[in-house]
């Protein structure tokens, strides 16, 4: 009798568990899926043609094409091609996020495992240049990138983006590199190494995941800015959400021919994340102690 | 090869706090040196002053005739084992072993060979290409030792090595080391707080108590002479059994609790200044194995007194016998040293302990609540001043 009770509340437990998982497994993918949904009618509408695109109710059923992916690249269309401002992106992006790390890592390495005198103020001056609002710094950078003759060139793009991320930069960094227990470092002193086998050999394969999250942040970062970007550019130095813009002003509305564009200007952050999603796995240095 | 030379070391940190306070040691070449004591006391503080990893307050380290306190550490030629591994993460366990050689620029093949060697003696094969995160911690120690013996440094610096071994490999181990190290003729800091190590593997044993060193001598001598209370309960386990007692005025008698024991004056001869103690309380202290419950001496001329005690427990050890037993004597325990500013040990770090101990054959008859009878032999006994903690002498 015990037992067959005991069983019956298990049961009946049981399935009061199992219902609760598919709940909230149901909410969640709801949740995600509205979330997802513009990004999805960004894509399906990028497959369509202007015809089709904006129309109420919505095309449903149609016959996917590649028609708008070569006009996005066609110079004839709406806003000029978008080979040349795919060119600027990649190039402030990479140009930037590279010196974040040439910069950053030092910095941080210098606040962290062998702290400078008066780190904090450091550290704080690094997170108070965050504070100011953004739209404030505008017109001064505007003057000094034209009394410099940067205006619409990649240069003032890449230093601005390089100061913008680098304080982030530092701190993630920071962080991570206060995990390097201390006397892993003592061990490869005594091991015979030196300031820069002991970075190179030793700390940086450790803190390789933070510096591949950090990378991450600030190329999304740097490739989705748009605000400088739109006031420091106009044709030299475009870049791809400047130009993305352009397809609402300019000849009317191309929802289509947007579509296509956006979804392509997605891509290199998507393949950004999936190449640094690799690098990841945390608790590398699982082991190292006790 | 090399020495090792401490001359006045002493370490403040920079919260003021005095870790180790006016340090003389001095390791011989190819000699293994054990540095003992509580926890806290000290000991890696003064070994990662030795490897350059810590700054010298004040005094000086020199590693052979060079005085190193202002070298580098990859430039001091020592190996080193952590009291908490510090392995490599990122690097398989050869990596691991092998990362020294591989930054002196040792030939590959070497390397190999080195790293193998080492494997083997540490019982490590099978595990070269994990990575430390999938060892055991015992395996993890093993690692450690490694790092250090594939290089042939000056100097060893150890850091309770076996710490964290079961008992049966922590024997093969300390045999191993000691090998080892008698092989490679390098001199050696080790290291721990265990006193069956210190005893065993220590050329000579270096007792830290507070950041002070209480004595440094061979074993065997820490063990029969011990010049301070300190030592005298720290070596040795169990521990020495310390009685409070007064010197009879005259000095020919000792009362332990109401005992008298008999003063010869043979002893008077080796221990001149206990005389000075007439009508003064003092420490007495008795090694457990110094009680024994036959006079067996008595034939040749000796002066053993008996000396009695209630039975409380008797536990066997299948070896032999240890029998806790009271008196009606004050008897002492040590209490670490904590406070750095203490000079030795004053009153107050000899708390009230309850009971001796004796060690007696594994066949005795005896029963806990009986009373038993001791034959103290005045000799064998160990004489402490209470004020100064200091050995009478
Ligand atoms: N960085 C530090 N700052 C201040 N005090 C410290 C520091 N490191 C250690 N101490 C103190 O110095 C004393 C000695 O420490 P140490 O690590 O040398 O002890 P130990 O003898 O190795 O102990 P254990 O056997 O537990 O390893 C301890 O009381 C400790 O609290
Ligand atoms: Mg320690």
């Amino acid at each position: 009798m015990a037992t067959s009770l005991d069983n019956r509340i298990h049961h009946k437990r049981g399935s009061r568990q199992w219902f609760l998982g598919h709940f909230w497994t149901t909410v969640t993918w709801v949740i995600a899926l509205f979330l997802f949904s513009p990004v999805l009618w960004m894509v399906i509408t990028s497959f369509k043609r202007e015809g089709s695109a904006y129309t109420d109710p919505p095309t449903l059923i149609f016959h996917p094409t590649l028609n708008e992916y070569s006009q996005v690249f066609s110079s004839g269309s709406g806003a000029g091609g978008a080979g040349a401002p795919f060119e600027h992106s990649l190039v402030v992006t990479v140009a930037s996020v590279a010196l974040v790390l040439l910069l950053g890592i030092p910095a941080a390495y210098a606040l962290s495992i062998r702290p400078i005198k008066r780190w904090r103020d450091a550290l704080f001056f690094f997170l108070a240049t965050k504070m100011l609002p953004y739209v404030a710094a505008i017109v001064p950078i505007y003057l000094i990138a034209e009394h410099l003759g940067l205006l619409d060139n990649v240069i003032a793009l890449i230093i601005l983006y390089t100061g913008f991320n680098l304080p982030l930069a530092v701190w993630m960094i920071r962080s991570f590199l206060l995990e390097v227990p201390r006397e892993v470092l003592e061990a490869a002193r005594i091991d015979g190494a030196g300031l820069r086998t002991e970075l190179m050999r030793v700390i940086f394969p450790m803190v390789l995941p933070g510096i591949a999250a950090t990378a991450l942040i600030c190329v999304i970062f740097t490739w989705n800015e748009f605000f400088f970007a739109y006031f420091l550019t106009a044709f030299n130095a475009q870049t791809v959400p400047v130009f993305l813009s352009h397809f609402q002003s300019t000849e009317g509305e191309y929802w289509a021919l947007l579509a296509a564009a956006a979804t392509i200007s997605c891509l290199p952050v998507i393949l950004a994340g999936w190449i640094a999603q690799k690098q990841l796995v945390r608790g590398l240095s699982l082991g190292a102690l006790k | 090869m090399a020495t090792i030379t401490l001359e006045h070391v002493t370490k403040v940190y920079p919260n003021g706090f005095e870790a180790v306070h006016d340090l003389n040691l001095n390791v011989a070449d190819g000699e293994f040196m054990v540095l003992v004591g509580p926890s806290g006391c000290g000991k890696t503080t003064a070994l990662r002053m030795v490897a350059g990893l810590e700054d010298i307050t004040a005094g000086s380290v020199s590693i052979g005739e060079r005085v190193v306190n202002d070298v580098s550490p990859k430039d001091r030629d020592i190996a080193m084992v952590f009291q908490n591994y510090a392995l490599y993460p990122h690097m398989t366990v050869a990596e691991n072993i092998g990362f020294a050689l591989k930054l002196r620029k040792v030939p590959k093949e070497q390397i190999k060979q080195k790293v193998i060697e080492a494997a083997e003696l540490l019982g490590l094969t099978q595990w070269v290409d994990r990575k430390p995160g999938q060892l055991s911690g015992g395996q993890r120690q093993r690692v450690a030792m490694g790092r250090a013996i594939v290089r042939e440094p000056s100097v060893f610096l150890m850091d309770e090595p076996l710490s964290n071994l079961d008992a049966k490999l922590r024997v093969q181990m300390r045999a191993e080391i000691s090998r080892i190290q008698r092989r490679l003729g390098v001199a050696t800091l080790y290291v721990t707080h265990d006193q069956v190590e210190a005893m065993t593997m220590g050329d000579r044993v270096a007792v830290l108590s507070a950041g002070r060193l209480q004595q440094c001598d061979t074993p065997q001598n820490l063990y029969d002479h011990p010049t301070n209370l300190f030592v005298a309960g720290f070596m040795g386990s169990p521990a020495m059994n310390l009685f409070e007692a007064v010197v009879a005025e005259g000095a020919t008698q000792l009362f332990i609790g109401s005992q008298a024991i008999t003063l010869p004056s043979e002893l008077h001869a080796v221990r001149p200044t206990l005389k000075s103690y007439a009508g003064k309380s003092i420490v007495v202290g008795i090694r457990p194995e110094n009680l024994p419950l036959t006079d067996n001496a008595r034939d040749s001329e000796s002066t053993a007194s008996p000396f009695e005690g209630h039975v409380e427990l008797v536990e066997a050890l299948g070896s032999e016998l240890l029998v806790h037993f009271t008196t009606d004597a004050h008897a002492f325990e040590i209490t670490e040293v904590m406070d750095s500013n203490a000079a030795g040990l004053a009153d107050g770090t000899l708390t009230k302990g309850d009971a001796g101990v004796a060690r007696v054959e594994a066949h005795t008859k005896i029963a806990a609540g009986e009373r038993i009878r001791f034959w103290l032999n005045p000799e064998r006994l160990h004489y402490f001043d209470r004020a100064t903690s200091e050995l009478i002498v």
